[in-house]
């Protein structure tokens, strides 16, 4: 250790390290020199557990992954689940998950944009964003009565049917989020403050990104085109007409319009989704007691945070032999250090708030 | 009037007056930076205790009283104890050099609304109020822990860096005025008809962003950085001592409002002086007014809490180095030339 150097602990009581997250950082004069994310605080034994429970029964659970997208999660989860039963999902069933999905992305930015520029000091924005994502929960609770932790997406389909009048519903909460996106780019977009707290603040190149991992939001502010909706489609997304917005440099300040643009195309995917919906069954036909005989599957969904993939193996029982979660703000927290070093001690905490983690999916 | 009320009572009225106060003022400016700032971001803040909520800072400084004080074992004791006592004192004994209005008379009894009237009333108080940063790196040095420590630092060469260009800035109103007398400084405006601020608008605007990174209120509050530092050099303190610091900041948000609205804002005097039309304003008691001006400027620290993002260390001594100094001191150079010239 250098002369100059102090060790400093961040975490896992610090009022923004999003939860219990604890970093040992390594500091020569406020500048970073060392990163070390310490992890467990938050582990609750998920997937040691789920091999205890039915696949009906592991859905709930998935919940409490990354409780700000929760929808997200039961979506990746309940999807390897039907290609390891080859359950074929109505077509209503996939444009219903559709909208619930990217209803769950819009939540998901919203809050994350207020979190990252209450980490940077801008407190306005924070309840700026969720003044509009508690508008998208009244829409989860109208739809299944549950706001965080919504369990909406089942084995076979969904939960409920649409019905007119929730739809016309989400037509005018999402006429209104314009309208409030507007409010937090006027603070940030071009403040001079915060552009010196983003612009050219943890850099990562498109060739350190992929190897280290990243996906999502952060991945595509690198300018990488990799979004799996686009790339890999999954339930009727390749029937629909989007956009995948993308960075050039990769700093906090890319990453940070990378997802207010990916707002405004969530908007426009619910919008068609809606447009499109097909008449039929929201829920095909599933046994009860779900028996799945001895195989492996894997299935990965674009999450608002990256990748979210689960690989299951089944024993012929009603419970997993095993399963598996590559959860995207874990892999997603190894390109901390990365980003950070060289920087400055404030910058880290801008950094870790554009990356977008949750505790909740790191320790499972 | 007998002497026992001259001599004794009012002296002793005054002193408490003088205490009262900056506390009356710090306990409405918690509630209206609650309130404001909750206003302006769509929510209702503290609307519960008492009148629209306006006993909410009594009651949390009454809960305050009732925690247990820790002084953590590793802790210089005396230092840590001693600092919240002079960061809140500092800052009160600067109130008795801040004139409040003109004196009233009572019969033969004059009252000043003043405790002490001093030909260098502005440097007792720049100092006083610098006295203060003692208190802080005092705080952050004996809570022997990092966060408060690096707070410290950063309070330290924060205040020392904006020093100057406050130091640049209230020259210029000593040379206009020809006076470091507060009252003197208020009635030369008055005679003059024209307000400093409005006649040096450069002096004002470096003087109002120094003073904003004085107090350490955002967008420059990177000694308390809750996101970087948790709370900064008070991080340690609990119960009443943390009530002292932070009471502290706010009266010194206060004191620094009633220097601007003082230095250049005519204190007391109404508005608008040379129009005949608007002559009814100066039924309106000066105290009034003076009070008026403060809240406006209060308003603004809050005003620019709810809106700004925070500065990074590095560039706010940028800031300050490389644009605030050069132009405090080519203002000064200017004003007087001008002043040197008429």
């Amino acid at each position: 250790m250098a002369f100059n150097e102090i060790e400093l602990n961040m975490g896992p009581q610090h009022p923004s390290t999003h939860g219990v997250l604890r970093l040992k950082l390594a500091v020569d004069n406020e500048v970073v020199v060392r990163v070390e994310p310490v992890l467990g605080y938050l582990h609750r034994g998920m997937e040691k557990l789920w091999e205890s429970l039915t696949y009906v029964q592991v859905v709930p659970l998935t919940d409490r992954l990354d409780y700000l997208a929760s929808l997200s999660n039961n979506l990746a989860y309940v999807l390897t689940v039907e290609k390891l039963a080859g359950i074929e999902v109505p077509r209503r069933a996939r444009y219903i998950r559709i909208v619930l999905a990217e209803l769950q992305r819009l939540a998901s930015h919203l809050a994350w944009a207020g979190f990252m520029a209450n980490d940077i000091g801008a407190m306005s924005v924070l309840l700026y964003g969720f003044e509009a994502r508690e508008e998208i929960l009244d829409l989860f609770e109208a739809y299944c009565g549950a706001r965080l932790t919504v369990h909406g997406i089942r084995i076979g389909g969904v939960v409920q049917d649409l019905d007119a009048a929730l739809v016309s519903r989400i037509r005018t909460v999402l006429s209104r989020i314009p309208k409030r996106l507007a409010d937090i780019r006027a603070l940030l977009d071009e403040n001079r403050i915060w552009k010196e707290r983003t612009v050219g603040i943890g850099p990562i190149t498109a060739a350190d990104a992929i190897d280290l991992g990243l996906t999502g939001p952060a991945l595509r502010a690198s300018g990488v085109a990799w979004d799996m909706r686009k790339d890999v489609p999954y339930s009727s997304y390749d029937e629909i007409d989007f956009e995948v917005p993308l960075g050039r440099n990769g700093d906090c300040y890319d990453r940070y319009l990378v997802r207010l643009e990916e707002i405004c195309q969530s908007i426009r995917i619910v919008g068609q989704a809606l447009d499109g919906l097909p008449e039929g069954e929201h829920m095909a036909k599933v046994p009860r007691a779900l028996r799945i005989p001895p195989a492996e599957a894997y299935h990965a969904i674009e999450a608002p945070k990256g990748v979210l993939g689960f690989t299951i193996r089944s024993n012929g029982t009603d419970k997993p032999e095993r399963v598996k979660m590559r959860s995207p703000s874990f892999v997603n927290l190894q390109s901390l250090e990365h980003m950070c070093v060289g920087c400055l001690f404030p910058d880290v905490v801008g950094i870790l708030g554009s990356l977008d983690i949750v505790l909740g999916e790191i320790d499972k | 009037m007998t002497p026992f009320v001259a001599d004794v009572l009012i002296p002793v009225g005054k002193i408490v007056a003088v205490i009262l106060y900056p506390m009356v003022m710090v306990v409405v400016m918690i509630w209206l930076e609650r309130r404001v700032v909750a206003l302006m971001q769509g929510r209702l803040g503290p609307n519960r205790v008492g009148f629209q909520g306006v006993l909410q800072p009594v009651a949390d400084a009454v809960k305050l009283f009732f925690k247990e004080d820790i002084i953590q074992r590793q802790a210089d004791r005396l230092l840590f104890n001693i600092s919240p006592l002079l960061v809140m004192a500092s800052s009160l004994l600067a109130f008795c050099f801040v004139p409040l209005g003109e004196p009233i008379r009572i019969g033969t009894y004059t009252l000043t609304l003043w405790i002490a009237e001093s030909p260098v009333g502005l440097l007792i108080v720049l100092g006083l109020s610098s006295i203060s940063v003692f208190g802080v790196i005092f705080g952050g040095w004996a809570s022997n822990s990092k966060y408060p420590l690096m707070g410290a630092l950063r309070s330290v060469v924060q205040v020392l860096s904006y020093e100057i260009p406050t130091g640049l800035t209230v020259l210029t109103v000593a040379f206009l005025a020809r006076s470091m007398d507060l009252v003197e400084i208020v009635r030369r405006q008055e005679s003059s008809g024209v307000w400093y601020g409005f006649l040096m608008p450069v002096s004002f605007i470096v003087f109002w962003i120094s003073a904003v990174a004085e107090t350490n209120r955002a967008p420059f509050d990177l000694p308390e950085a809750e996101s970087e530092l948790v709370a900064g050099y008070h991080t340690e303190y609990s119960g009443m001592k943390f009530a002292y610091f932070y009471m502290a900041e706010y009266a010194h948000m206060v004191l620094v409002s009633s220097l601007v609205v003082i230095l250049f804002f005519g204190g007391w005097l109404p508005p608008f002086p040379g129009v005949r039309a608007l002559d009814f304003l100066d039924v309106v008691p000066g105290f009034v007014w003076y009070l008026v001006k403060i809240m406006f400027f209060l308003y603004l620290y809050v005003w620019m809490r709810a809106t700004f993002p925070r500065y990074r260390f590095d560039s706010l001594i940028r800031l300050v180095w490389k644009w605030l100094i050069p132009l405090a001191f080519v203002n000064f150079l200017v004003v007087a030339l001008v002043r040197y010239l008429r």
